[in-house]
Formats: structure tokens, sequence, C-alpha cells
């Protein structure tokens, strides 16, 4: 056996760092207004009036096909965009699952009818989308979801819950994962659909977490009755449709980024004290940063090449969150401060990050379920 | 990975004449200080040892990145043989129009010496292959230019003593030696320690992988409870998480070969010696575990991989040498200028 991962070094094209300086002038001047705690929660904080702006630009669907209304830039590009805006701390919540993955699956699974009904508004920053996929009785088990979507005549009838549904309360739609029919494969009869989240018999309620904050939502199906139309690729494909998002879900700098401002503001204290443990220490998750950054940049490389780098996606993740996640814990150790909500930036920034890191091995697989991707590709099981 | 075909032939031909010829008795043999001749002469004879050498000074004209493949296999096989200190010795030689002498054996010589009327003279501590090298080379610095230096090594002016994996390690005394030549270079004086860190970084990685190899295979084959202990989580998700070390080192190690490639190799080269220590402290521990008892003996070959990882992660600086090299840049270059100087790939804002 040889190691079965294919990172390969990425360099970004000249034409990516052109648009690396015109996205940093934009954020320049169109941040003011951001407070700390929103800046912390990077691609969790919403602000649907800057995503309107980042449309504008032309940022959102940067790397789908011209003909679909995207800009027909390379995944190098578009990388750089969402690099910047999350180091920026910038608001782009409203907009960054349906550029991520939903935008995405409509291209290459939606029909015409659909395309056309969705995508501009996407690209416009107009229309957010959630994910729904666990349910009170599956979670990491995704395959063991029970809402169900029966056909009738021209509608599906879904009945169940959806839970930890992020965003759904400030979205439009959500793409979801349903059963459709019971079969002997548990991974069979699951069928994504497009669900507008304004039909009747939609109730979306708050899960408040354990910051106060209103991310999290339980969204109950009671006879909503979702149009066949709205069925998006293949009934009965649900899984494979699904798993193959997860590459897109799990490799981008999202992944390592969520803490960057906390090590921003330990360089700021850091540049005037003379702590030879503190500097070692920031240089040490320097290294981390740098290797996890050309790790993610490659696999952008691989899925704009077409490749499906879903197992070096997982690494990227599962080494990304434990960075992320650490952070807090060492910005305590190095500045002996309390983390306080109407303190510096720095203890404003410590304040939230304390708080939402567990959430970074949970959200978008658990570091568990990773693992066992891992070890499966490894030729363990 | 994918690499460019000159590269892969690299890979190749190295890969080939490893498996062919570092077989576990040569490794063992070459602890007692039995000089591998057959491994070293075919490796000449290839020319591996002048992978970066440019072809108008006789040599094969490679890139760092090809250079990086030679170093991370003599790390993944334990090669006992100075290939990597040749590869960076005969690059330095070639900074300054220098070729190496036939059938020399070169070491690298890193240390502060002094250039009076001639003469050179310091201390070369650590000096690695010390017992086998017949020429040394080092940089030295005499009236603000940098020179490199090709002397022979005499034996009575080494002590020898040797790193954990009892890779050979002499002192290197000179007292008032004349260089067989010398010749200015445009570079800095710690080019020669940069490029330690380097070549160390990639070997690493590649000591890595064979750690990965053969806690797989152990776990895949050594049966408690009735089944392979590779099929129970527990054991999984440690290997998962010292398969994500391996990737991430390796990905580290080629960000620096890349970089100087480009020129521009300060932060990388920081970069992955510092990131690659930890992955060592970790994987190594979680290999040991993997492995049981048995892997703490010597018969067992685990720690021919595990005992260079101690080492070399403390030669040319330790992990925490270059974290606090970086640290120390970004605070100075303060935080506004952080992110810059990742998107860049450079230290000196």
């Amino acid at each position: 056996m040889s190691t079965p991962f294919r990172f390969s070094l990425t360099d970004f094209p000249p034409e990516a760092e052109t648009l690396r300086s015109e996205v940093r002038a934009f954020l320049e001047t169109n941040l003011d207004n951001v407070p700390q705690e929103i800046k912390a929660e990077t691609w969790s904080g919403a602000d649907p009036e800057f995503s309107k702006k980042v449309g504008k630009k032309g940022w959102i669907g940067l790397s789908w096909p011209k003909e679909h209304g995207g800009a027909g830039r390379s995944a190098m590009e578009r990388y750089v965009v969402l690099e910047e805006m999350l180091v920026a701390g910038a608001p782009v919540g409203s907009h960054w699952v349906a550029d991520r993955q939903s935008g995405p699956l409509i291209i290459r699974y939606g029909t015409a009818e659909q395309q056309e009904k969705l995508l501009p508004g996407i690209l416009k920053g107009e229309t957010s989308f959630c994910i729904g996929m666990s349910e009170p009785d599956s979670g990491s088990d995704l395959a063991a979801l029970r809402t169900k979507a029966d056909k009738k005549g021209d509608v599906y009838v879904v009945n169940g819950t959806k839970l930890w549904t992020s965003g759904a309360h400030r979205s439009h739609y959500m793409i979801a994962l349903f059963r459709t029919s019971k079969e002997e494969d548990r991974h069979g009869g699951l069928t994504q659909f497009i669900v507008d989240l304004s039909l009747p018999g939609i109730t979306i309620r708050p899960i408040i977490d354990l910051t106060g904050g209103h991310h999290f939502n339980e969204v109950i199906f009671e006879n909503a009755e979702v149009p066949a139309s709205m069925l998006i690729g293949k009934e009965g494909g649900g899984w494979n449709q699904v798993t193959a998002e997860l590459a897109l879900e799990r490799s981008g700098p999202e992944r390592y980024l969520s803490c960057y401002l906390l090590l921003k503001e330990l360089v700021r204290e850091f540049s005037d004290r003379n702590d030879d443990e503190g500097v070692t220490e920031i240089g040490r998750q320097l290294s981390h940063l740098a290797t996890l950054r050309q790790m993610s940049v490659s696999v952008a490389g691989m899925l704009n090449d077409g490749e499906n780098p879903a197992l070096e996606a997982s690494v990227v993740k599962d080494l990304g969150t434990v960075f992320e996640q650490e952070l807090p814990n060492i910005a305590h150790r190095l500045m002996r401060v309390e983390p306080d909500s109407q303190g510096t930036d720095f203890q404003r920034y410590l304040a939230i990050l304390t708080q939402t890191s567990p959430s970074f091995s949970l959200r978008g697989g658990t570091r568990e379920i990773l693992r066992g991707i891992i070890a499966r590709g490894l030729g363990l099981r | 990975m994918s690499m460019n075909e000159t590269t892969q032939l690299f890979f190749d031909t190295t890969q080939k004449l490893f498996s062919d010829q570092v077989s576990k008795e040569c490794i063992e043999e070459s602890e007692k200080g039995i000089w591998p001749e057959k491994l070293w002469n075919e490796a000449v004879e290839n020319g591996l040892n002048l992978v970066i050498v440019p072809e108008e000074f006789g040599g094969v004209g490679g890139t760092w990145m090809d250079a990086g493949v030679i170093f991370k296999l003599i790390g993944k096989f334990q090669a006992p043989i100075p290939l990597a200190e040749n590869i960076l010795s005969s690059y330095l030689l070639s900074l300054g129009n220098i070729n190496a002498p036939d059938d020399s054996i070169l070491t690298m010589l890193n240390g502060s010496f002094e250039f009076n009327d001639g003469f050179l003279s310091g201390e070369a501590p650590r000096t690695p292959f010390s017992s086998h090298a017949t020429h040394g080379v080092l940089l030295f610095e005499n009236n603000k230019d940098i020179h490199v230096a090709l002397i022979k090594i005499e034996k009575k002016s080494i002590k020898e003593n040797t790193n954990l994996a009892l890779e050979s390690r002499g002192h290197i005394s000179l007292d008032k030696r004349k260089p067989i030549n010398f010749s200015k270079i445009n570079a800095k004086i710690d080019l020669s320690f940069k490029l330690g860190a380097l070549v160390r970084a990639n070997q690493m990685a590649g000591a890595l992988e064979s750690l990965l190899e053969q806690s797989v295979q152990y776990a895949n084959e050594r049966i408690q409870f009735g089944r392979p202990i590779g099929k129970f989580q527990a054991i999984q998700q440690q290997l998962a998480i010292l398969s994500t070390h391996v990737a991430a080192s390796g990905v580290a190690a080629d960000y620096a070969s890349f970089s100087m490639d480009k020129g521009n190799p300060d932060l990388a080269i920081a970069v992955a010696k510092s990131r690659i220590d930890d992955a060592v402290s970790i994987g190594a521990s979680i290999a040991h575990q993997v492995h049981g008892a048995i892997g703490f003996t010597y018969e067992h070959g685990l720690h021919f991989s595990t005992r260079r990882l101690w080492s070399w992660r403390s030669e040319y600086g330790s992990g925490s040498y270059w974290s606090q090299y970086l640290g120390k840049k970004a605070v100075e270059n303060g935080a506004e200028k952080l992110w810059p100087s990742i998107t860049e790939g450079n230290l000196n804002l």
C-alpha cells in the first residue's frame, strides 16, 4: 500500500492575485459597520444587503459556467474570494451555502426550469439556501432519516422534522433529503428536493444555541405539498448526490479559518511584548495555518480538474477543525484575560469563539465520521 | 500525488534502487558502521547525487521538487547513505563553479568559520556521515562576502558521535585548514542551514509515510479478540489521525521545495520544519501504540523510522526554533500584514 491521498501543490494563477486585490479593496470599504460579534461568526454571520453587494460584484457563482450566468472563472479564483471574505470577517452567511453547494447542485442535477427559476436569484445574492439533512433520530447516521415524501399526483406530501438546520429562518429554500420509498438498501429510497420554505405546512422553530444566538432551527413538515417539479436529480438517487456534495462542503477555507481573527489579534497583542513563549506558539500556529491552506487549495485544484477528492476533503476538515478549535484555548493560555463581550476586540472575539468552537467539529460531518471515512480510505474497513 | 514526468522519473529510479537494496540487513549493518558500498555506487551511477547541479556543471539540472521526492524516499526507506547531504553539497559547490572531486563522498559542515590568510578555522558540530565522507563543503563569510569552500575530511580532526538512529554525526574541528578550493557566491550565510532544514523536513515526511504503512499493515495482520485490531474503531481513529499528519507533512515538505524553486523559501521552510515536528510527536506515538510491545523491540523494524524521526526533528533547528522564527517575523510585520504574508508566502513584507 502507499498513502492513499493525492495532495499536490496548486499555485494561484496571476488573474487570481489580481482578483485578490479587488476583493481586498472592496472589503476595506464595506465592513465598517460590522460588529466584532458578527465578524467572529465568519460564514455564520449573515447580512442580506452585504450579499447583494457581493452579487453585484459578480463574485457569487464565480466559477459556474457562463451558460448558467456564472463568470466561468476557475475554482482557484473562487477560492481567493472565499478566503479573503473569511479573514476579513465579512457577513457572508446569506449566500455562502447557495454559492458553495446548492447552486452547483442545481447546475449539475437541476431541470432547465429549476435552473431558470433559481440560479439568477442566487447570483444576485438575493436567494438564500439552507441544507436539510439531520433529523431528531438521524445525526451522524444520516441514512436513518425518516421524513417522508409521498407522491400524490403532481406533488409530494412531506411529513417529518428536520433538525439543526442552520439558517433556515433566514433562507428562502432548503435542499432537503427525504425518504421517497422504503428499500432493503438503507441508502436507497432517498431523494433530494428543493423546498420553498414559504409553503403551507412548514413551520420553522428557532433552537437557541449556548451563546444565546439563533442559527439552528427545527423545521417541521406537516402535509406540506412540494411540487414534483422540485424534485432534484434522480428519485432514489439522493444518497449519491449528497455524498458528491461533501467534497465541496468539507475542504474549503471555512474549515480552518473560523478563528483566524483571534490569531490576528494575538499577533497584535504580542507585537509590543517581549514574550518568547507566546511568539513561538504564534509561529507554531502559523505553520499549521499555512500548511492547511496549501492542502485546502490543493483540493480546490482537484475540484477544478473535475476530480472527486472526497477523501482528501475529509482530511482537510478533520485537521482544519482541530486547528481552529485549539486556537481559543491557546489564546486563553497566552493572554491571561477573561473572555468579555464588552471588553477589547480580543476579549470579544475570545468570548464568541470560545463558545462556538465546539460546533466546528460537529457541523458538516463529525470528527468521528470523518475519521471513519479516512480509515476506510486507508483500507481498514 | 501527481508529479511531472521528470519528477516521476526520479521517483521511480530512486524507489527501485531503494526497494532492491535497502533491506533491513542493510540498515542494521550500517548501524554497526558498515558502509553500503553497492547502494551508494548505484545512487551515484544514476546521478541522484547531482540532481540539482546545473547541466553545464555535469549535473542533472533538476528542481528542488525533483530533489524533494528523493529526500522523501531516503526517509521512507531509511536509506543509510549521505545522498541528501551530497545533493546539497554539490549544489552549494555549483553555486561557486566548483566541481566535486571524482569519487568523493561529500558532507555539509555547519558552524561558524573564520577565514584568515587563506586558512579556515572553526567548529562543525554533528556533521552528518562524518565517518564516511571524504570531502566537506561549508559556507564562510569574508569581508562581508559569502564563500563556499571545499575541504578534505581528515579523520584526526573528527570526534565521532551518532544521532539516535546511529547515523554518524561527528564533531569536526578545523584549525587553520587550507581549503582545496573556495569561491564567492551570491547567497546568505545561513543558506546551508536552511537547506538542511528543507532536507530533513522532506526526509521526515517520507519516514512518516513509512510509519503509516507499517502501522496499517500491522493493524490488518495482528489478531486479538478474534479479529484484526484494525477492525476496532479505537485503532481506526488513531490511524486516521496519524494519516492526517502524514498528509500534512507531505504537503508542508512539498511547499518548502516548491518555494525554493520559486526563490522565496524562508516562510515555507520554517513552516515545514515546524509543522512536521508536531506530526512527528503525534505520529511516532500513535505508531508505537498501535504496534504494541513488538514495535518496541530491536528485532522489529519500526524503530528505524521512529529513531530517525526523533533525531531529524532536532537537526537544523527544532520545530520550536522555526516556530519562534515564524512568530518573531509575524509580530514584527504586525497584525495587518499577517494574512498577506501567508497568501504571498513571504515573511519579509
